[in-house]
């Protein structure tokens, strides 16, 4: 490997987080500096205030604009992590006196499983739900799984890791039916397929402004309002936005949220379609190695992600062989631990097969190059990390790994 | 464009800040937890950054949160402590800022809090504070300096009596840190917080320095970033913000103070010819930048919309209050009567202000004081 490719590694983790489009920066500036807009838009006062206040209007539309939502139903948050803290922890204890019961599912985001598990130590039941095989949620089981006493629903739009998209809709309505407040994390859906909060069911709405080319450090929920759901406020102090957030709200980073939305609404279509050539192009290389499997269903998903399991290749190992490119095993919230991703052990992957997957994730300045620099050095990785492999050795010779009894030791 | 004399509320950032951040927000990918180069890039900046911040208030690196601001740091201390030790009782002062006076409300029923008067001057005094506490009082949080008012607290002494009494003790350093020396250690506090936009750092950058041995549970769930504190991607580019601000304030602390209070002696001169304005605690230990004064026989904010047309962005007090009609419950608490709080204006300078501000704030001033109560005369006189 060259120097020079060493210090540019590709970036093929959009999914983690992306780069900020200049067009966003562009807006961001406006509200940075000495000679900008830099009030806080709290203050009632002066002219500063309302320049600040009308540019966190702007980006309220624009948010709304692009999930169909009126704007008045959007509040800013530092991110999707404490958009999701605020709807579930919100919602339950609003809704505390009428049960106790939540459903979510096993590959839900951490800022749900945990704020779930923190409910649980206040008293609540929580049902985790099993995905199928292919990462989806079954209608007719997770109706199965509803109580009289469940409050709260809460269900990602697209997971993370494997990028396969949750029926929604489906759910929504079950949810409406038997009155239950369904949230569902959008993190990484938003910009990248189409949503409309007027036809979905849908109550509560996490997005991050990160995940779609605008900053990290902020996000937003949506609050629907027809019909009308409460929340408690999980930060006090001031009452802003609505009482249901409290605290300056940094202009500079909602302003630029907003027009990543906005450029999002515009251009999403078009961008989807690019970045499904690239992903198959990507998956066309790689698919004749033997032993990989894609995890996930590989239609109802996102254009901008594949997950692969590559068996008998240790993961870590593959990563660190493929140290020009950037990419993850999973999650980048969970990267620092080596467990094996739990996203793919509730798919009912085995550990080894968890173990070796690599997740792709594609998107706005993702190249024709980039991907095909991507499959010649995952080729050449691959090929060498097996070479070392007793365990693809053992394959090859036709055992069965898993009829061994491995020695404790 | 007006002259802004509103910095208490919110401060443009320095011109070496919007430099530092700019390559941030630009050109700079990566998650700060993945494990790639592009991740490691923006660990290292926010490592860089704690250290920056730590050195701003005589911290150890180790003890700094990183949040989304001061109000979730007083949120997360408050309600963290309390729920990591089923406190049934916290103390906190009259005068806090809404970001500390809500939560802990918030922490009732199972929470008694007790509110620590302050005297007219704006202090809170160690007698008061020791007449407030109970043997289980858990945590004591008083604010360095006041944002309305300006007036300073001895923090170290409060600090003390608070841990003398064995209760944890909280400052909120946000309008102090920057203005004036501000030592976690030196004044022997167990937490303390600090918000980077009141000191020419980034909107969405706060932080809480805490003791490590102070029990506290996470307020924010989903990952284990800031020792597992405080979940959720961290803001990189504001963090860098916020260090580069720190470090700045560091260095120019004693040249910026000496300009702001040149500034603020100039006002308060020229304000005591105008016989209709009170200063508040006016003989106060105060930050240096901050005027915050009553015109008697005046309305607020006909005042503040007069001195907005004039070319002057002021405030009556809080912008987080702002809007409400009710009198400050600093200004309240200080006992000062109703009328004089609800015609309250606050004059809080930075950097950019010049002596010449201050001689043209001042006479629009005069000028409005003077047509109203001119109109006011002869509208007596048409009755």
């Amino acid at each position: 490997m060259s120097q020079a490719t060493i210090n540019k590694p590709i970036y093929l983790d959009y999914s983690a987080t992306t780069p900020v489009d200049d067009r966003v920066v562009t807006v961001m500036l406006k509200y940075l500096g000495r000679d900008a807009r830099f009030g806080n838009p709290a203050s009632r006062s002066h002219v500063y205030g309302w320049e600040a206040e009308a540019g966190v209007e702007q980006a309220r539309s624009d948010v709304a604009s692009l999930v169909g939502a009126n704007p008045k139903e959007i509040i800013f948050t530092s991110g999707a992590t404490e958009s999701d803290n605020l709807a579930i922890k919100g919602a339950a204890h609003f809704y505390s006196k009428k049960g106790k019961h939540i459903v979510t599912c096993k590959t839900e985001h951490k800022a749900v499983l945990d704020s779930c598990r923190q409910l649980e130590r206040e008293g609540y039941e929580v049902t985790y739900l099993d995905p199928e095989a292919n990462g989806l949620i079954d209608p007719g089981k997770f109706e199965a799984a509803l109580r009289d006493d469940t409050i709260l629903v809460s269900i990602m739009h697209v997971n993370n890791e494997i990028g396969v998209i949750q029926d929604i809709a489906a759910i929504g309505e079950i949810c409406r039916d038997r009155n239950i407040i369904f949230h569902v994390d959008a993190a990484q859906s938003a910009g990248k397929i189409d949503i409309d909060l007027e036809q979905l069911k849908v109550d509560l709405m996490s997005f991050s402004a990160h995940k779609i080319y605008g900053p990290k450090g902020v996000g937003a929920l949506y609050v629907r309002r027809k019909p009308r759901v409460r929340l408690e406020a999980q930060m006090h102090g001031g009452g802003h936005e609505r009482g249901m957030r409290s605290g300056t709200l940094a202009t500079h980073q909602i302003a630029g949220m907003g027009e990543a939305f906005r450029i999002a609404k515009e251009e999403m279509a078009v961008e989807n379609e690019r970045l499904l050539t690239l992903r198959s192009r990507l998956w066309d290389g790689l698919k004749d190695i033997e032993e990989v499997y894609i995890n996930g269903d590989i239609d109802q998903r996102i254009a901008g992600n594949i997950n692969i399991s590559f068996n008998y290749v240790e993961g870590e190992s593959l990563l660190m062989a493929l140290k020009d490119l950037a990419i993850s095993s999973g999650s980048a919230c969970t990267s620092a631990s080596l467990e094996p991703s739990y996203v793919l052990r509730a798919l009912g992957r085995n550990d080894e097969l968890a173990h070796s997957s690599i997740r792709f994730t594609i998107g706005r300045y993702t190249t024709e190059q980039d991907i095909d620099y991507t499959i010649t050095h995952v080729r050449e990785a691959v090929e060498k990390l097996r070479e070392l492999s007793p365990l693809w050795d053992m394959y090859k010779d036709g055992i069965d790994l898993d009829s061994i009894e491995w020695a404790a030791h | 464009m007006a002259v802004y004399l509103d910095h208490n509320a919110t401060t443009p950032l320095h011109e070496a800040v919007y430099e530092g951040m700019q390559s941030w927000m630009r050109s700079v990918v990566g998650n700060p937890s993945s494990l790639h180069r592009f991740g490691r890039l923006q660990r290292d900046a926010i490592e860089h950054a704690r250290e920056q911040v730590a050195a701003l208030v005589d911290a150890h690196p180790e003890q700094v949160i990183f949040t989304s601001g001061g109000t979730e740091s007083n949120n997360l201390l408050i309600k963290g402590l309390v729920a990591a030790t089923d406190a049934k009782r916290i103390a906190v002062s009259a005068i806090e800022h809404m970001s500390v006076l809500e939560p802990a409300a918030h922490t009732a029923p199972d929470c008694v809090v007790d509110s620590i008067p302050a005297n007219s001057a704006g202090y809170i005094s160690t007698d008061t504070l020791e007449q407030t506490l109970h043997a289980d009082t858990a945590l004591v949080s008083v604010m360095a300096a006041n944002n309305e008012t300006g007036v300073i607290q001895d923090v170290a002494k409060l600090a003390a009596c608070g841990k003398k009494n064995g209760a944890w003790f909280h400052t909120d350093a946000s309008q102090a840190a920057g203005k004036i020396a501000v030592s976690y250690r030196q004044w022997g506090v167990d937490a303390m917080t600090l918000s980077a936009h009141k000191f020419y750092g980034p909107l969405g950058a706060g932080a809480l320095i805490v003791n490590r041995r102070l029990p506290l549970l996470a307020q924010q769930h989903g990952g284990s970033q800031e020792h597992g504190l405080r979940a959720g991607t961290e803001n990189v580019p504001a963090i860098v913000g916020f260090g580069i601000a720190a470090e700045l304030a560091q260095k120019q602390l004693g040249q910026r103070a000496e300009v702001m209070l040149a500034l603020r002696t100039r006002l308060e001169t020229a304000l005591a010819r105008i016989p209709a304005v009170t200063v508040f605690a006016q003989q106060s230990n105060r930050l240096p930048n901050t005027v915050q004064f009553g015109v008697a026989g005046f309305d607020g904010e006909t005042l503040l919309m007069q001195l907005d047309r004039a070319g002057f962005a002021v405030s009556s007090g809080s912008a987080c209050t702002s809007g409400k009609t009710e009198p400050s419950h600093v200004l309240n608490a200080m006992g000062v009567a109703d009328e004089l709080a609800l015609a309250a204006v606050r004059v809080s300078f930075g950097r950019d202000n010049t002596s010449s501000d201050v001689d043209a704030f001042v006479q629009a001033l005069s000028g409005i004081v003077d047509r109203m109560s001119n109109s006011a005369v002869m509208m007596a006189a048409t009755i």
